[in-house]
């Protein structure tokens, strides 16, 4: 019995690794205090009607952003310990099975469990507070979708302790992720955590365009719409039809793993050049996804902090709109080298660049929106500034790397790592960062210590460049991505040295982040109004943080940046807007329901990883009763009485 | 307006549909599945007018569906069931004609 259960431990658990063990030894440990904190301070009950049932956008946006920090720690560990075995030719400090499997999760992380949450945790607290709603317009979906994320992201991370990582890179190429290939577990951790958290992040697409199609506050035009929110709807477009072809794409990976199907596989008529062509028509798309929020992001903050209305609106619009159209047409750019001839290349060239040219022209927008303005270099506004020359460069490299016969030389070498790192933390990250600075208060109450701010500012730029730099010259020096160890005889030391430095530099940058929202929650100072930074539009309109209701009186707009103009009507002595009487306000009722079905597709995805059918179908049998006991219950809203609002606009406004 | 104060699943539209218009498309869809079937059935067409009358009776279901049974002729301005619709076919043609595009060279190559 004893010999059994030893045997089992050793194929569930991952071991022989000192690296892996010390995480599993932690994990358990950081487990056991945060079971202990909850019990001996009787959290429980707070924890699951307060956060894990919550239907409140504002809560289930800061529950995004707390798992996507988490998941930028793990995600740059992983870049750190890749940056650390390739400092020096030769390191056996991971070996070469270890270090595939690091780039792996450090690819999907940093994208699907990093990026895109913490743009949707952005999208959450912000779109509904801009357009003047009281909540998303399907509150239950959106806690459903946070879920399903977050058990798919667990699903995933679990794999580095239980039953092995997937190994097979980020898009998971096959030959090499089917069965032939791949046999171990980690592939399928990698497709069940992928498809759960993807119906999500489908799920919130579809969440979003509705909102902001249906639920804008009265007067207010899609034209007067602030541009992060126009961002949101571009952005959430595009989610709506690529994230089906990444559904289809793994499900059909999964049936050549699970049931023996060849689609992808080389013999039996399959093609793996397929899977590549599929993956991508979602992959493309998915860069495009990440970054437009970002674009909208920084035209909020260039026109707030420089005390101007944005630059050329209807241009912005255009270029976001027709981005997200264009973005279905390039994605063969990712495959040049595959072989599909001169026309193909040449057509998905020329796309390429084209969509080069609306993003070139918010770059104007943005520096003409500077220009004459009074600006102020607060944080975010220091991202914003900072991003543009990263940016531009990186979108250059981008346009090297679209020059279908160069690339067969930069094809797969540390040149375009350079790249997509650079559009992806000189536009992404840094976007991210800046809107997480600019809203904290609208999120918390207080504001962030902006002296350590700058430290971390400075660190991450310095230490992105340093980073990042030298590895566009050893790419074209030949270094190949995904190599875990090179030759003395190459001549590429010096130049990964220094990457590696940078790479540290950034490390510390994170850690001067930690500490600047320790510091900063440890000398709580709390804001006085909503106004943190004289802005311009709704959210500031209403006390930071945003009451469960958001807006007590719906704001009738009449004009772009409303409450700017407002605030300038106030301010020439003009009367202000007259004050419609408060009604009871209508909101949804909180529900344990998305957490439990989530619980559920995780049990069902664990069980046909391991191929338990015993644990897989009374999953998904979960996942059904989930849905009916949803589609039954009528009890899912009420009526927040005026007399309430009342008091809770008096407490927050410290009026009586 | 009112629907602004209610949440998107609360705010149930009625469906501009009659009985006499659901009976029509009920007769439409009938006769255009009837028609492909008795076609193969009976052996009445060679095959490729076989696939080419399946794939137009295919495209006139997926328009009946439309117009008798998601109203998408009701819809009020601004049409974004519509607009949504047209960027899915575009979306879903380029997928289609781009793999065959993009996967024939690659045949032809190995």
């Amino acid at each position: 019995m004893l010999d059994k259960i030893k045997e089992f431990a050793s194929e569930f658990f991952v071991t022989g690794d000192p690296l892996i063990l010390g995480a599993q030894v932690s994990i358990g440990l950081s487990l056991v205090a945060i079971i202990f904190v909850l019990t001996f301070f009787k959290k429980w009950r707070w924890l699951w009607t307060e956060w894990l049932t919550s239907v409140d956008h504002k809560k289930i946006g800061i529950m995004y952003i707390i798992a996507s920090i988490l998941m930028l720690f793990r995600g740059g560990v992983d870049a750190l310990l890749m940056r650390v075995q390739l400092a020096a030719p030769e390191l056996e400090f991971l070996h070469a099975e270890h270090y595939n499997q690091i780039f792996t999760t450090h690819g999907v992380i940093m994208i699907l469990f990093m990026a895109m949450p913490l743009m949707f945790g952005l999208f959450n607290i912000v779109v509904p507070l801009q357009i003047g709603a009281r909540d998303v317009a399907f509150p239950f979906l959106n806690s459903l979708s946070f879920w399903m994320f977050f058990f798919g992201a667990m699903l995933f991370n679990v794999s580095f302790i239980i039953g092995g990582s997937p190994d097979a890179g980020w898009l998971a190429y096959p030959p090499l992720s089917e069965l032939s290939g791949s046999p171990g577990l980690g592939q399928d951790f990698y497709i069940w955590g992928i498809q759960i958290s993807g119906i999500g992040s489908l799920a919130t697409g579809i969440n979003f365009v509705v909102t902001i199609l249906k639920m804008r506050a009265p007067g207010m035009k899609l034209m007067q719409m602030p541009m992060f929110v126009w961002s949101v709807l571009s952005s959430c477009v595009t989610i709506m039809f690529a994230f089906p072809i990444l559904t289809v794409t793994l499900f059909l990976l999964f049936l050549d793993r699970y049931l023996g199907a060849h689609f992808f596989t080389l013999d039996g008529g399959g093609n793996p050049m397929m899977y590549i062509n599929l993956i991508w028509m979602w992959g493309h798309p998915e860069v495009y996804i990440v970054i437009l929020p970002a674009f909208g992001i920084f035209s909020e903050i260039v026109s707030t902090f420089s005390k101007k209305k944005l630059f050329g609106y209807k241009s912005m619009v255009f270029a976001l709109m027709s981005i997200s159209f264009f973005s279905f047409f390039t994605w063969a750019h990712h495959f040049f080298t595959m072989g599909s001839g001169a026309n193909v290349n040449a057509f998905f060239a020329l796309t390429t660049m084209l969509i080069a040219i609306p993003t070139g022209v918010k770059v104007f927008n943005w520096l003409f929106t500077m220009y004459r303005g009074r600006i102020k270099f607060t944080t975010p506004m220091m991202w914003t500034v900072a991003f543009i020359p990263c940016f531009v460069v990186g979108g250059m490299t981008g346009v090297l790397l679209s020059v279908a016969p160069a690339d067969f030389q930069f094809h797969n070498s540390y040149f375009l790592i350079a790249h997509f790192h650079q559009v992806l933390i000189g536009g992404v990250v840094f976007g991210y960062f800046a809107g997480l600075y600019y809203w904290w208060p609208k999120m918390f109450g207080f504001r962030l210590h902006e002296g350590l701010g700058k430290w971390a500012f400075w660190f991450w730029n310095i230490g992105f460049y340093v980073c990042f730099m030298p590895q566009y010259a050893l790419g074209l020096m030949g270094m190949t991505r995904r190599v875990n160890t090179y030759d003395f005889d190459m001549g590429w030391q010096p130049l990964n040295v220094i990457s590696t430095v940078g790479a540290f530099l950034m490390g510390a940058a994170f850690i001067f982040q930690v500490w600047q929202i320790a510091h900063s929650i440890k000398f709580y100072k709390k804001e006085k109004d909503g106004d943190a930074w004289d802005g311009r539009t709704l959210e500031w309109s209403i006390p930071s943080p945003a009451p469960l209701y958001n807006f007590a009186r719906l704001p009738q707009v009449t004009s772009q940046d409303d409450w700017w103009e407002e605030k300038q009507r106030i301010a020439a002595g003009e009367p202000a807007k007259p004050l419609a009487p408060l009604e009871p306000i209508h909101m949804p009722k909180n529900s344990g329901i998305p957490f439990i079905m989530s619980v559920c597709w995780f049990t069902a995805g664990f069980g046909f990883v391991w191929d338990w059918l015993w644990m897989a179908i009374p999953g998904l049998i979960g996942v059904a009763v989930c849905m009916l006991a949803r589609s039954f219950s009528y009890d899912t809203d009420y009526y927040i009485p005026v007399d309430e609002i009342e008091r809770t606009e008096a407490a927050l406004r410290g009026t009586k | 307006m009112e629907k602004h104060n209610t949440h998107g699943h609360d705010a149930h539209e009625s469906h501009g549909g009659s009985m006499k218009s659901y009976v029509i498309g009920f007769l439409f869809s009938i006769v255009l599945t009837i028609i492909p079937l008795v076609v193969v059935l009976n052996d009445l067409l060679n095959k490729t007018a076989t696939t080419v009358l399946i794939l137009v009776m295919a495209v006139l279901q997926f328009a009946v569906q439309l117009i008798f049974f998601m109203h998408i002729k009701d819809e009020k301005k601004p049409r974004f069931n519509l607009m949504a619709l047209i960027f899915g076919l575009v979306i879903l043609l380029t997928i289609v004609a781009g793999s065959i595009w993009i996967m024939t060279y690659n045949t032809v190559a190995s």
